[in-house]
């Protein structure tokens, strides 16, 4: 009867993988599912551009969108040139045992497990009090690209460590300079891996509340300037949850365009990857 | 079948090619094997770490031949491939000593400008390493990055050297489809063209066959043997029927005590047929290696 016991075992892991998959699921749809039961009667288009009103409570989220695109646009602009150098310069450049690549690659590990609350005195003490840009769109951005640089450097490296060394090797015997092996050969094998560092970032960027308090502010006014401070969606939807009495409804409307957005994100960049793995176009230089 | 041109040979004259500069590749006017040398070691020894792969190997390879370097595995075959194009160099702990010549240029030298070099040595591996781009980006990236011709004459170029590796036919319809989704045979083709492109003097080839199937190995085989003349091959080997077949010249290589060396060497024809060392007899009737 050995078919018979294997059988049985074979079942109990099926089931086992299966209610993992499905408790997940469950899980993600539950706060799916709660979010739209409380925030849908808010969510209008007039709620997407309006102003808020009444500490939030009325109105909409216009300035605070806009806000939270300028913040994450300052972060990705100051991240990506910086952690893909930096990546290059790890994965290309330094040695796999060398003390100081050693050295940065630790530096990073600890610096991604740091709580953003210490982001947020840091980005606090150096962007707004010692470079004096004050509670700013500016200094939020670059205190979240300082908190997402470890995570975009270290995933960026390994899609270079991922690449095989067939091609650096054969790029090298047709007399490729450096420059052009890592250009034309590897950042676009590199880019699916890239895209996902990216998003990863960018998600964590999105979600942050305790950073931004004590770096872009709270002020819900439409900014004007990179320079005035500006109100991101997750910490309007703390500052209603939990500050103003009355603000649940439009906490959660907020909540769920904060998650679409995400998941949008999400969708584009794995759409861009595919596309960038099927074509196997090399971009017109 | 009017518009299928024939393949034409190699090119001839500045004339036959607007735009190209007077970067050409070795032309052997004469019948091949004219002994003259191309690439002369001496004392050549290969180390890894502090262990030694190849000791103080002494070889003249002829211009415009085809010489096969043969030995079983481990034996320094490749990395004496490796050290002629300085891809050593890559490999970390490795250190190379001896002299190496090519022409009056001493490859060895820290000063030697490695791009230049590479351009003049083409290199093809085992396995058919193509990057994951079009079939006509594989072979522009080369011609692009060496600057050698204007970019009106890539076309013409591109064309000329798929002529060369029998693949024109094959793939003129599909240049911008994914490269890797050729044939393995094809593949290697496509490398090889990908090395010519750059006009190199001297092809390097690294058991180009052993990853093919016997057919596309027999269409390889055919396109090294029409290199001779036009470019200096040198091939590692395993398979001694091939090298039968296609070398004018033989090295054996052989691991004595774990450390390899150049036991023997000389025309194919008298290395088959009445070979100097045991170690060479013994391998090529089968009864070693």
């Amino acid at each position: 009867m050995l078919t018979q016991t294997k059988n049985t075992e074979e079942r109990v892991w099926t089931l086992m993988i299966w209610s993992s998959v499905g408790l997940i699921s469950f899980g993600f749809l539950w706060i799916l599912g709660d979010l739209l039961w409380h925030g849908w009667t808010q969510l209008s288009w007039n709620f997407l551009f309006s102003s808020p009103e009444n500490s939030g409570r009325e109105g909409g989220i216009g300035p605070i969108l806009i806000s939270t695109s300028l913040i994450i646009g300052v972060c990705m602009i100051i991240a990506w040139p910086i952690g893909l150098g930096t990546a290059i310069f790890l994965a290309e450049y330094t040695k796999d045992h060398h003390r100081f690549g050693r050295l940065i690659r630790g530096s990073l590990d600890v610096l991604a497990g740091v709580p953003s609350i210490v982001f947020g005195l840091f980005g606090n003490a150096l962007f707004c009090q010692a470079l004096g840009l004050g509670f700013s769109i500016l200094s939020g951005g670059l205190t979240l690209a300082c908190m997402v640089l470890p995570i975009l450097i270290r995933t960026t490296e390994e899609s270079f460590r991922a690449i095989t060394s067939d091609q650096r090797l054969s790029a090298a015997a047709l007399g490729f300079s450096r420059s052009t092996t890592i250009w034309c050969i590897l950042l676009p094998a590199a880019m699916p891996g890239l895209l996902a560092g990216s998003i990863l970032g960018l998600g964590r960027a999105m979600a942050e509340t305790a950073a931004l308090i004590f770096t872009s502010g709270y002020v819900g006014r439409m900014p004007e300037s990179l320079l005035d401070s500006g109100r991101a969606l997750s910490i309007h939807i703390y500052d209603l949850a939990m500050n103003v009495a009355g603000g649940n409804p439009n906490a959660y409307a907020t909540a769920i365009v904060l998650v679409s957005l995400l998941i949008i994100i999400n969708l584009v960049a794995s759409w861009i990857a595919d596309q960038w793995t099927t074509s196997n176009q090399l971009p017109n230089l | 079948m009017d518009n299928i041109q024939p393949a034409p040979q190699l090119i001839k004259t500045k004339e036959q090619l607007p735009g190209i500069q007077t970067w050409l590749p070795y032309q052997s006017t004469q019948a091949c094997c004219e002994p003259v040398a191309h690439i002369r070691a001496r004392d050549l020894s290969i180390m890894y770490a502090n262990q030694l792969a190849l000791q103080k190997v002494n070889l003249v390879i002829n211009k415009g031949c085809i010489t096969a370097l043969v030995g079983p595995s481990g034996c320094g075959k490749t990395s004496f491939l490796m050290s002629i194009n300085r891809l050593t160099d890559l490999i970390p702990r490795c250190t190379v000593t001896g002299q190496l010549q090519i022409n009056e240029f001493d490859v060895l030298t820290p000063s030697t400008d490695l791009l230049h070099l590479r351009r003049q040595v083409g290199m093809i591996f085992q396995k058919p390493t193509l990057f994951p781009f079009s079939i006509k980006k594989n072979l522009e990236l080369p011609i692009r990055e060496h600057g050698q011709h204007a970019r009106e004459t890539w076309a013409a170029l591109i064309e000329r050297t798929l002529q060369q590796v029998g693949l024109w036919d094959e793939v003129k319809d599909r240049l911008d489809q994914p490269a890797q989704a050729l044939s393995g045979g094809q593949q290697q083709r496509l490398c090889l063209a990908r090395a010519m492109t750059l006009s190199p003097e001297i092809l390097l080839l690294d058991e180009p066959c052993s990853a093919l199937d016997p057919i596309s190995s027999g269409i390889v085989e055919d396109l090294i043997v029409s290199l001779r003349g036009q470019y200096t091959v040198i091939i590692v080997t395993h398979n001694l029927a091939q090298a039968r077949r296609i070398a004018d010249d033989v090295a054996i290589f052989w691991a004595i005590d774990g450390i390899g060396q150049l036991i023997e060497h000389g025309p194919a024809r008298t290395i088959f047929e009445s070979p100097q060392h045991e170690l060479t007899s013994a391998y090529i009737t089968g009864a070693r290696g």
